[in-house]
């Protein structure tokens, strides 16, 4: 009894580290996606914001240091996304994608330029990093709490407040908001440094929190994760944190059933359990388990009429 | 007189359109390339010296210049068919996979029996099937079931990685090999390398990756130009990426178009397998798209999505990627991961930034007209 119970509890651990970051993102994305400006570039913000926090934790021995880099770093690439869409009206899945290619190549050339260790960061001890809270051994630093509160937080935010009613507004039909005199441009551009906010803490707890430094292409697709999350969730905060919990706990099963026979299954190949979220994501995404609707004008640059 | 509006949409000579403004792009972003190779503290020009000789000071160079730029084909042409059906096809490094193992399988399976001359164009043609397979479930998903093609072609590039590894690790580990990788291909099972293909007629080169799928490439970048604008579905393909409602008046099931183009799209990206697995590395290996699928949307951008345009593009890149590659050994504090920065500032610079510069020319041409 002791030991499923303990065994139960490193499951619920293990899974609410993994799934931190994924949550983190998810409800950066969300702010974006309801705000009209559909964002592929999770993945380059959060991998930008681990090279920095990392990169700054280790040479200013502070992990808060380290997270003030990070946000730093998201927003600036949150920033750029926002002028390529939002003021040049360009391409949002092109700009997301340049996002992710530009943070892909500039963390490794940086990285090998100050710290030559082929992209690495110096590995991470002590105040460097974030500690645990309550739980000493169980990961629980402060992000993983602040994952948990973002979502409360992110969903009273777009359903109760003036804001999210206009930032849903602009999602939806720019037109309308802007008919009403508000800017659409800069509730955009106010989700969008939402987003890279949240990308920012993601990529925080990646590097310093959950690792004990950078290394290249540390994000590994989590940033397209959580873009999978937000669809499963139906662009709802609640529904995504417990797509972020699943593809969590999948993540988990994985490492643990590496090389194990399931009774009456066999061995269970852990890339199939790897690549569940993307095709539970497309099986969600084919309507067969319910319908995801999208905001009506994520993705489509609002060109104002003269 | 009312002065001029500066708006993002407004009109510049057609000659600026086509070649100042995406030439204004690509400088913007080389100047960005410049200021973070002088952030780490390497004269800039000085790599770009490097650079050149290291992309074009030999025959080797040269030929591995060409071969980079082969994948760089490949790809480039897989997102612009798809874009001129105003599809965003991202996943290309995917189906680029599933391509060579497509290829890899037809050969793996047939390669002692068959000879080169029939073995090769079966292997090419699997890869194509392959790759426009892998097209086609994110495809058939955007036309019948209504869900975003950007979506479903990244979740598919994730699925084609794991299965991938499922595959080398669990069924087509060579027996005995500690190593994820398959039996070495047979001779009638690879293409030939440019420097034995030459030699034969009497010109001596140095050996390098380059082989003879890059005729290959160049038969496709003539087969998509004469498809896309000399071909009644050409016609149609692009009339559906200009105008979907015009296209549909005018008679063209969308359904079917977006099947033909993001299936053409895979088969194209499926010959990267074709120049890595048969002309390089002779068996099927892990991770061998490395990128190209994702710097074919920065190939397709700076060619502005014309055969010919792409062909130049992907030189460019190929010559980016062999320069780069000798300049991060001649400076140690330059990785070759600076490639991938520059396609990024690319993609950044000549697609989702490409109105950027056009209020400054604006100015600049109003001011002369005045």
């Amino acid at each position: 009894m002791d030991e499923a119970f303990s065994f139960v509890f490193l499951m619920l651990a293990s899974t609410l580290r993994v799934a931190t970051p994924l949550v983190l993102c998810a409800m950066g994305g969300l702010f974006s996606e309801k705000g009209g400006i559909v964002d592929v570039g999770l993945e380059g913000k959060m991998l930008m914001a681990a090279f920095f926090a990392a990169a700054t934790a280790s040479v200013t021995g502070s992990a808060w240091a380290g997270v003030a880099a990070a946000i730093i770093a998201a927003e600036a690439l949150a920033l750029l996304h926002g002028l390529a869409c939002i003021t040049y009206r360009g391409n949002q899945v092109v700009s997301g994608v340049a996002i992710n290619i530009l943070a892909a190549g500039l963390t490794v050339v940086l990285g090998a330029a100050w710290f030559a260790r082929g992209g690495q960061t110096p590995p991470l001890v002590g105040d460097q990093r974030l500690a645990p809270l309550f739980l000493p051994g169980a990961g629980d630093n402060i992000l993983v709490y602040a994952a948990l509160l973002s979502v409360p937080l992110t969903w009273w935010i777009i359903a109760r407040t003036r804001f999210g009613l206009r930032l849903r507004a602009v999602g939806e039909m720019p037109l309308a908001v802007d008919a009403a005199g508000l800017s659409v441009a800069w509730l955009r551009y106010r989700a969008v440094l939402l987003c890279g906010l949240l990308a920012g803490l993601a990529g925080a707890y990646l590097s310093i929190g959950q690792n004990a430094g950078f290394s290249r292409d540390m994000t590994a697709g989590q940033g397209f994760i959580a873009l999978a999350a937000i669809i499963f969730g139906k662009w709802r905060p609640l529904p995504a944190l417990g797509a972020c919990l699943i593809f969590g706990l999948l993540d988990a099963m994985a490492i643990r059933l590496q090389g194990v026979r399931v009774p009456g299954l066999g061995e269970v190949p852990v890339q199939l359990i790897q690549a569940m979220p993307y095709l539970l994501t497309m099986f969600l995404l084919a309507g067969f388990i319910g319908r995801a609707v999208a905001p009506k004008a994520a993705g489509v640059p609002y060109e104002k009429e003269h | 007189m009312r002065p001029p509006r500066r708006s993002l949409s407004g009109a510049l000579p057609v000659w600026a359109e086509v070649a100042l403004l995406p030439l204004v792009n690509i400088a913007l972003a080389f100047i960005v390339v410049g200021l973070i190779v002088a952030i780490i503290g390497v004269d800039p020009f000085h790599a770009l010296r490097l650079l050149v000789v290291g992309a074009l000071g030999s025959s080797e160079s040269i030929g591995y210049t060409l071969y980079y730029a082969t994948n760089f084909t490949f790809t480039g042409l897989a997102v612009a068919v798809a874009f001129h059906a105003g599809l965003f096809n991202i996943g290309g490094e995917g189906q680029a996979y599933i391509g060579g193992l497509g290829c890899g399988l037809a050969v793996l399976a047939l390669d002692r029996w068959l000879p080169a001359w029939l073995m090769i164009p079966i292997a090419i043609a699997a890869a194509a099937l392959f790759g426009a397979a892998w097209a086609a479930v994110p495809a058939w998903l955007q036309a019948w079931r209504g869900s975003h093609i950007v979506i479903t072609t990244i979740m598919f590039n994730f699925v084609a990685s794991a299965l991938m590894v499922y595959l080398m690790v669990n069924v087509l580990i060579a027996p005995g090999s500690m190593t994820p990788q398959s039996r070495t291909f047979a001779p009638s099972g690879r293409i030939p390398a440019m420097h034995d293909a030459l030699q034969a007629i009497g010109i001596t080169v140095a050996p390098s990756a380059l082989n003879l799928s890059i005729l290959l490439a160049l038969a496709c970048c003539v087969a998509v130009w004469v498809f896309l604008w000399h071909t009644p579905w050409g016609y149609a393909l692009r009339t559906m990426g200009h105008n979907p409602e015009a296209a549909v008046y005018a008679g063209t099931s969308l359904r079917r178009m977006t099947m033909l183009a993001m299936c053409l799209s895979g088969a194209l990206a499926g010959f990267v397998g074709v120049n890595e697995l048969m002309g390089v590395h002779h068996r099927i290996v892990l991770d061998f798209p490395a990128g190209y699928g994702f710097a074919g949307i920065a190939v397709a951008l700076m060619g502005r999505n014309h055969p010919l345009g792409i062909a130049l593009a992907a030189l460019l890149f190929g010559a980016l990627q062999q320069g780069g590659a000798e300049l991060a050994f001649e400076i140690p504090t330059i990785t070759r991961e600076m490639v991938v920065v520059i396609q990024g500032l690319i993609i950044l610079f000549s697609g989702a930034l490409a109105h950027l510069p056009r209020p400054w020319l604006q100015i600049l041409f109003a001011r002369r007209a005045s």
